[in-house]
C-alpha cells in the first residue's frame, strides 16, 4: 500500500514569493508584451496588430542611431572604467588609517542620487558659470556641452567615469585584499617582477569580482538614463540620446505604446543577450587545460 | 653558499615596542654554518616563522643584522639574497602550468630555456610531478600543489640557503614520509643550507643534523639530536623533546645540595655559586628514572603500555614523575619508591641548565 501522504499545504509556503514575484515581474512584463502587438487609439481600445511594431523598430533608422550610440557609450565607459578602476585599486593602501579614508573617498559617488549627478555636472560644465565650463573656456578651449555634440559626449563620459568608476575600484580593492600575503612573499622570493606579480598573482585571483564589476557596468550603464536625461537631455540635437531616453521619447512624449512596448522587449533581449555572452566568455576559460 | 650569522637580532612587530614581552624575537645570535640541514623546532607562536621572513629578507628585523658570509645583508631585499622558502600552504600562479610554475623561478632571473627545461624536469621526477608538467596548476590537489611548491623551492641550484617553513602540514602522512626522505637525500647530494621549520619533534630529529630550539622568542638550544635529548639547556627543551619529556621537580637547594620534599637528591651539575632567589628544579628523564628500594616514595597512577616499554605515571604528593620501564618488569603494588640516575639528573634555575 502506498503510505506516502499528499499534502498540497505546501504551495502555502511557496505562494508569498509566487505573488511578489508576479507582480514586480511577471505581470508588468506581460503588460508590455500585451502593449507590443497591440495598436490603440485611446478610450481604452485596443486593436491585435501581430508583430508590425518589432517590425518597425527593427527597421527604423532612428533606432538603429540610439542603438548605435548606446553601444558606443557602454564601450568607451567599460574601457575606461575597468582599467583605471583596477589601477587606482591597486595604488591604493593595503594596511595602516588610510584604508578607511581611502574607502569612503571611493564610496562617496556611489551615494548621491543620480539626478543630483546630473544637475551636478549639468552647472558644473555649464560654459558661463560652471566651473568646468568657464575654467576651460577661460584657458582658451571653446567648450560647450549644449551645442557641442563632442563636448556632450566627453561630458557625459566624464560624468559617467566620475561616478561609477568608484564601484570597479572597490570590488577590485576586495579581490585584491583577498589574496593571501604568502603569494606576494613567494614571489618575492622568486623574483618575480611587478608586472608578473600583477599577471600572475592579482589579475587571475581578481577575475571572478572583474567578472561581476564587468556585468554590472555593462547593464547599467546599458540602461542608463537619468543623468544623461538631466545632463543633456539626448541633446545637441539627438547627439546624446541612448536608447532609454529615446524609449522615453516615444513612449511618454509621442505617446505610442505599442513601439515603445516592442522596443523595451528588443532593449531588454539585447541586454541579456550580451550579458549572457561577457558571462560566458569570462567565466569559460576556467574549462581550459 | 654561504655562512649565515644572525647578529643581536630583535625583532617587534609593534611600531613602539616596551618590554621584552613586545618582542616577537628577543635577542638571538645564532650562526648557521654552510651546507648545514637545520631543524628550527619549537612550538605555535615561539617566533619561527619570524625568524625565517627575516633570514630571507621578507621581514626586516627591528634590531640587530643578518649577514651572509660576513657581508651585511640585513636590507637586501630578497632577491639580492639568492635564497629560496617553501611556504607552509600551497603558492602556485594558478594560471600557468605546473611546468611554467617551477620554470618560474628560473626564467625570472633570465636562464636559458635549455637549461630551464633539464633542471624543471630533474626537479619534476624528484617530487613526482612529471606526469602532470603540461596540466593547469589550478586543477590539482593540495597535496599536488603543495609540491608543487616545494619544487620551486628547490628548482634552483645557486641557493645560499634553503628553507622549509613547516612545509609538508597538508600532505599525506605517507607522502610526508617519502618527500621528508627526498629533501634528506638531496642535501646530501647538493650541501646546501637548509632550515626546517617544524613543531613536530619527529620531523626535526629525523631531518636536521642540528636541531635549533626556539622558546617564547629565544633560541633555547642548538644541538644534534643526542645533545638535545642527554643534556637539555633549558627544562622547555627537556620537555618537548622526547616522549614523554623530561620530568621537571621543584626543588630546594642548600650549601650546594639539591632537595626535592626534603629527600637528598645527587645532580650531575651541582651549583657553584649561589642561587638565592631563583627558582630551581631538577629534570631528570623518565628514562633515567628506577624502582627501588629507597628513595622518594611515590604512588602508582597509570601505568600506559606503549610497546615495548610501558610509561608509568607516578605522584609524590602534587608532583609527577613519569618513568620508563620494560615490558616485563614488575611494578611494585605499594609502597614503591623511586631513585634517579645520578648522571642524568640535572639542576635548572629559573629553567636555565646551572653550568
Amino acid at each position: 500500500m502506498d503510505t506516502k501522504i499528499e499534502n498540497q499545504k505546501g504551495w502555502l509556503f511557496v505562494l508569498p514569493v509566487l505573488i511578489l514575484v508576479a507582480f514586480n515581474a511577471i505581470i508588468p512584463l506581460m503588460t508590455v508584451v500585451n502593449y507590443s502587438v497591440q495598436e490603440t487609439f485611446g478610450d481604452n481600445l485596443f486593436f491585435f496588430e501581430g508583430l508590425k511594431w518589432f517590425q518597425q523598430v527593427l527597421a527604423s533608422e532612428r533606432f538603429h542611431h540610439a542603438l548605435g550610440r548606446q553601444l558606443l557609450f557602454t564601450f568607451i565607459i567599460l574601457a575606461i572604467e575597468i582599467p583605471l578602476g583596477v589601477a587606482i585599486a591597486l595604488a591604493m593602501p593595503r594596511k595602516g588609517g588610510w584604508v578607511s579614508v581611502c574607502l569612503v573617498l571611493m564610496a562617496l559617488p556611489l551615494l548621491i542620487p543620480w539626478n543630483v549627478v546630473g544637475a551636478m555636472w549639468n552647472i558644473f560644465a555649464l560654459p558661463e558659470i560652471g566651473l568646468l565650463g568657464k575654467t576651460l573656456n577661460e584657458m582658451g578651449i571653446d567648450y560647450n556641452y549644449t551645442r557641442e555634440p563632442f563636448a556632450a559626449w566627453i561630458t557625459l563620459i566624464a560624468m559617467d567615469v566620475w561616478h561609477w568608476t568608484s564601484l570597479v575600484v572597490l570590488l577590485a580593492y576586495a579581490g585584491l585584499s583577498s589574496i593571501p600575503d604568502a603569494y606576494y612573499q613567494a614571489a618575492k622570493i622568486d623574483g618575480a617582477s611587478s608586472w608578473a606579480v600583477f599577471r600572475y598573482i592579482q589579475l587571475p585571483k581578481m577575475r571572478h569580482v572583474l567578472t561581476i564589476a564587468v556585468l554590472l557596468r555593462f547593464m547599467d550603464s546599458f540602461n542608463i538614463y537619468t543623468e544623461p536625461s538631466v545632463l543633456t537631455g539626448g541633446g545637441p540635437g539627438n547627439a546624446t540620446t541612448l536608447l532609454s531616453i529615446d524609449l522615453v521619447k516615444v513612449a511618454l512624449g509621442q505617446f505610442d505604446l505599442g513601439p515603445a512596448a516592442a522596443m523595451s522587449i528588443i532593449y531588454f533581449l539585447i541586454i541579456l543577450l550580451l550579458s549572457w555572452i561577457f558571462y560566458t566568455v569570462m567565466t569559460g576559460k576556467r574549462g581550459e587545460p | 653558499m654561504a655562512r649565515i650569522t644572525l647578529d643581536n637580532l630583535r625583532h617587534s612587530y609593534m611600531a613602539n615596542p616596551k618590554g621584552p614581552a613586545d618582542y616577537a624575537l628577543k635577542q638571538l645570535d645564532v650562526t648557521w654554518e654552510d651546507g648545514g640541514a637545520y631543524a628550527l623546532l619549537g612550538p605555535s607562536g615561539c617566533g619561527k616563522t619570524t625568524l625565517l621572513n627575516i633570514i630571507s629578507g621578507l621581514l626586516r628585523p627591528s634590531e640587530g643584522r643578518v649577514l651572509f658570509d660576513g657581508d651585511d645583508v640585513t636590507d637586501e631585499p630578497p632577491v639580492a639574497r639568492n635564497i629560496a622558502q617553501v611556504f607552509q600552504f600551497p603558492v602556485v600562479y594558478d594560471t600557468m602550468t605546473v611546468y611554467d610554475n617551477l620554470a618560474f623561478p628560473l626564467r625570472n632571473r633570465g636562464i636559458p630555456e635549455r637549461d630551464v627545461k633539464a633542471r624543471v624536469e630533474v626537479i619534476a621526477a624528484m617530487t613526482d610531478l612529471t606526469e602532470m608538467l603540461p596540466k593547469r596548476a589550478a586543477g590539482l590537489t593540495a597535496d599536488g600543489k603543495q609540491k608543487i611548491s616545494l619544487g620551486r623551492g628547490l628548482v634552483r641550484e645557486d641557493v645560499n640557503v634553503i628553507m622549509f617553513d613547516e612545509p609538508l602540514t597538508v600532505i599525506d602522512p605517507h607522502l610526508k614520509w617519502q618527500l621528508r626522505s627526498k629533501l634528506k637525500e638531496l642535501h646530501t647530494r647538493i650541501q646546501r643550507t637548509m632550515i626546517y621549520v617544524t613543531h613536530d619533534q619527529t620531523e626535526a630529529l629525523t631531518f636536521a643534523d642540528r636541531v635549533v630550539v626556539m622558546h617564547d622568542g629565544y633560541v633555547v638550544q642548538i644541538g644534534t639530536p643526542v645533545e638535545l635529548f642527554e643534556r637539555p639547556h633549558h627544562t622547555f627543551v627537556g620537555h618537548f623533546i622526547g616522549s614523554p619529556g623530561m620530568n621537571v621537580l621543584a626543588c630546594q637547594v642548600e650549601n650546594g645540595k639539591a632537595f626535592f620534599d626534603g629527600h637528598p637528591v645527587t645532580v650531575d651539575n651541582p651549583p657553584a655559586g649561589s642561587l638565592q632567589g631563583k627558582q630551581t628544579e631538577i629534570g631528570i628523564r623518565p628514562q633515567f628514572v628506577r624502582f627501588g628500594d629507597d628513595g622518594i616514595p611515590v604512588e602508582i597512577a597509570k601505568v600506559s603500555d606503549a610497546g615495548r616499554y610501558r610509561i608509568v605515571d607516578a605522584r609524590h604528593g602534587q608532583s609527577r614523575i613519569n618513568l620508563l620501564v620494560a615490558e616485563d618488569a614488575d611494578i611494585p603494588a605499594s609502597g614503591a619508591r623511586v631513585s634517579f640516575d645520578a648522571a642524568q639528573t640535572r639542576l635548572y634555575a629559573d629553567g636555565w641548565l646551572v653550568e
